[in-house]
């Protein structure tokens, strides 16, 4: 079976439909959003997280719980799938004016937000497993010498805790940043224009498919290994000797 | 590297390269495999969808079980064996290039672009682009919608359209593309869109099978003309002059009229609604001189 298929590299300088520039160009207005949705969902996926994660060790069982509930919630439904329910089903669901005025939001607000509340609350769950699986790897005898010489727990977290749990889970948080990235992607179901859509869109418009999604690929790898190159600098400042993370001779990136 | 491990590459390739340079000819194919693969839609109501048991079904698929009879009666194979295979707007040229269906029996447009990628046989329906809006949101026509919202849906000839027009007369719309045409309905259902630009005969049948049909309109201002063809692999001489030929003995012998009736004059599966649409002055032209051309103006 011949695959009948005529190579076009030059379409990259092809203006597309909406005039707004040439594929290239348009092409690269779709990683400026993927990068702001993954940068805005990484930020509150961090902020969730961290708070959900030391939440769930401190020994409170009702609050344990209530940490549990969220992040069982979040991980067991695909991701798909919640993005359809924050961008088709909340609205519907909250009082009606409030729901008017969400759907009143323009294009790209209107798909930005969902995404990136999406995006952020299911990637804070992955955050939390890290921070809490980090906090629990720490010898036992940490916490209680913060306690012992007069901290309180809220302090002994701060100051003895958390510093040594940042620096051991700073190569998985690397990854699931990358996951961010990609899972950007997902947000093209619910109408934002980012980079894998428009590559669809590309392809669409000039069914020039394998030109228009090698050049895809080949961003997202540039765009993903720059973030584990700066990141693997971040590791080496930040390490302690002699801990997990600050084994020179392993690879650190924590794929 | 050493040499064993070049030399299995090279063998790797060169199969690839072998496997690659075959000829497109479908009758080849399905007498090899002994299967005819129908590509078909699942909302594109009444040519090809899925009725309440997923089974695919309408206009377009009748068309093409005349295609495959023929084929098997070409290949005189009488356990030929036809699987169906969903695609979308935006998959079904590939997947009709590489292999994985042998014919797309859809609501797909013939027009020039596409011809650089796939063949068509003749024309089996002519429809309008229009715009759908629910009615109290005093929109008319494609110039009402400055400042609002516009859905369509992705890897459509009308998503490209409006693009085009918002662009070249200054419409300021915002233009948002969704994943099929029952999502994009939904969107101007649910308010989050203002207005969903499609053919008017699938916007027709969307509005039949909605909550509440009477909420909606379809403008009367006509975007563009499109003649719907069934779509089959470009550079198959064989396979097209077959295929052509069941379509066209059709349209000559008048058989096409029963089926079309079946589809957009009588109750259609799965609520028994009927499209009562019927057959406009562009298809009996098209029908009395069949031709599979993609020059919208030989369909005024």
């Amino acid at each position: 079976m011949r695959v009948n298929y005529n190579w076009n590299w030059g379409i990259f300088f092809e203006l597309e439909p909406g005039a707004s520039g040439n594929y290239l160009q348009y092409l690269f207005g779709g990683l400026g959003w993927t990068m702001i949705t993954a940068l805005l969902a990484w930020s509150l996926a961090l902020l969730l997280g961290v708070l959900v994660g030391t939440l769930r060790t401190t020994g409170h069982k009702g609050v344990e719980r209530v940490c549990l509930a969220y992040t069982e919630l979040f991980r067991n439904v695909p991701l798909l799938v919640q993005m359809f329910l924050w961008y088709f089903v909340l609205p519907e669901l909250v009082p009606r004016e409030t729901g008017e005025a969400i759907k009143a939001m323009p294009p790209p607000w209107g798909s930005l937000v969902p995404a990136v509340l999406c995006l952020g609350t299911f990637m804070s769950v992955r955050v939390a497993e890290q921070v809490r699986s980090g906090i629990q790897s720490l010898p036992r005898g940490q916490q209680m010498a913060g306690l012992a010489i007069g901290l309180s727990r809220t302090q002994t977290y701060r100051y003895v805790l958390l510093p040594m749990v940042f620096r051991i889970i700073l190569p998985p948080l690397t990854s699931e940043f990358l996951n961010t990235i990609k899972n950007s992607s997902l947000a093209l179901t619910i109408g934002l224009m980012e980079l894998t859509a428009r590559t669809r869109a590309m392809q669409e418009f000039t069914f020039q498919v394998f030109e228009a999604f090698a050049s895809a690929t080949v961003i997202y790898l540039i765009v993903n290994l720059l973030v584990v190159l700066a990141m693997r600098q971040v590791e080496r400042k930040v390490r302690v000797p002699g801990f997990i993370g600050a084994q020179t001779h392993t690879v650190t990136a924590g794929h | 590297m050493n040499i064993k491990r070049v030399s299995v590459l090279a063998a790797g390739i060169a199969a690839l390269c072998m496997a690659i340079s075959a000829s497109a000819n479908t009758l080849d194919k399905v007498k090899q495999s002994g299967v005819f693969t129908i590509g078909h839609r699942d909302a594109s109501i009444p040519l090809s969808y899925y009725d309440d048991k997923q089974q695919p079904i309408g206009y377009s698929m009748d068309l093409c079980m005349k295609v495959a009879e023929a084929v098997k009666k070409e290949l005189n194979l009488p356990n030929m064996e036809i699987k169906y295979q969903l695609v979308t707007s935006a998959n079904r040229i590939p997947l009709l290039a590489n292999g994985t269906v042998d014919i797309e029996c859809g609501s797909t447009t013939n027009n020039a672009d596409r011809q650089k990628q796939v063949s068509y046989l003749p024309t089996t329906f002519v429809t309008a682009n229009r715009l759908v809006y629910k009615k109290n949101s005093g929109i008319k026509k494609l110039a009402d919608l400055k400042g609002k919202t516009l859905v369509s849906t992705a890897g459509s000839t009308n998503i490209k359209g409006v693009t085009e027009m918002n662009a070249s007369q200054n419409l300021g719309i915002s233009i948002v593309s969704a994943n099929g045409h029952a999502e994009s309905f939904l969107m101007v259902e649910t308010g989050r869109a203002a207005a969903f630009a499609m053919d008017d005969i699938l916007l027709a049948g969307l509005v039949a099978n909605s909550k509440a049909p009477g909420d909606y309109e379809i403008s009367g201002e006509a975007l563009s003309v499109e003649p719907y063809g069934i779509m089959v692999r470009k550079d198959d001489p064989k396979f097209k002059k077959l295929a052509d030929g069941v379509i066209s003995g059709l349209m000559t012998s008048g058989g096409i009229n029963s089926i079309y009736d079946k589809w957009f004059m009588k109750p259609i599966p799965p609520k028994g609604i009927t499209m009562n649409v019927p057959m406009s002055a562009n298809l009996k032209k098209v029908i009395a001189s069949p031709t599979d051309s993609p020059d919208p103006a030989v369909y005024k």
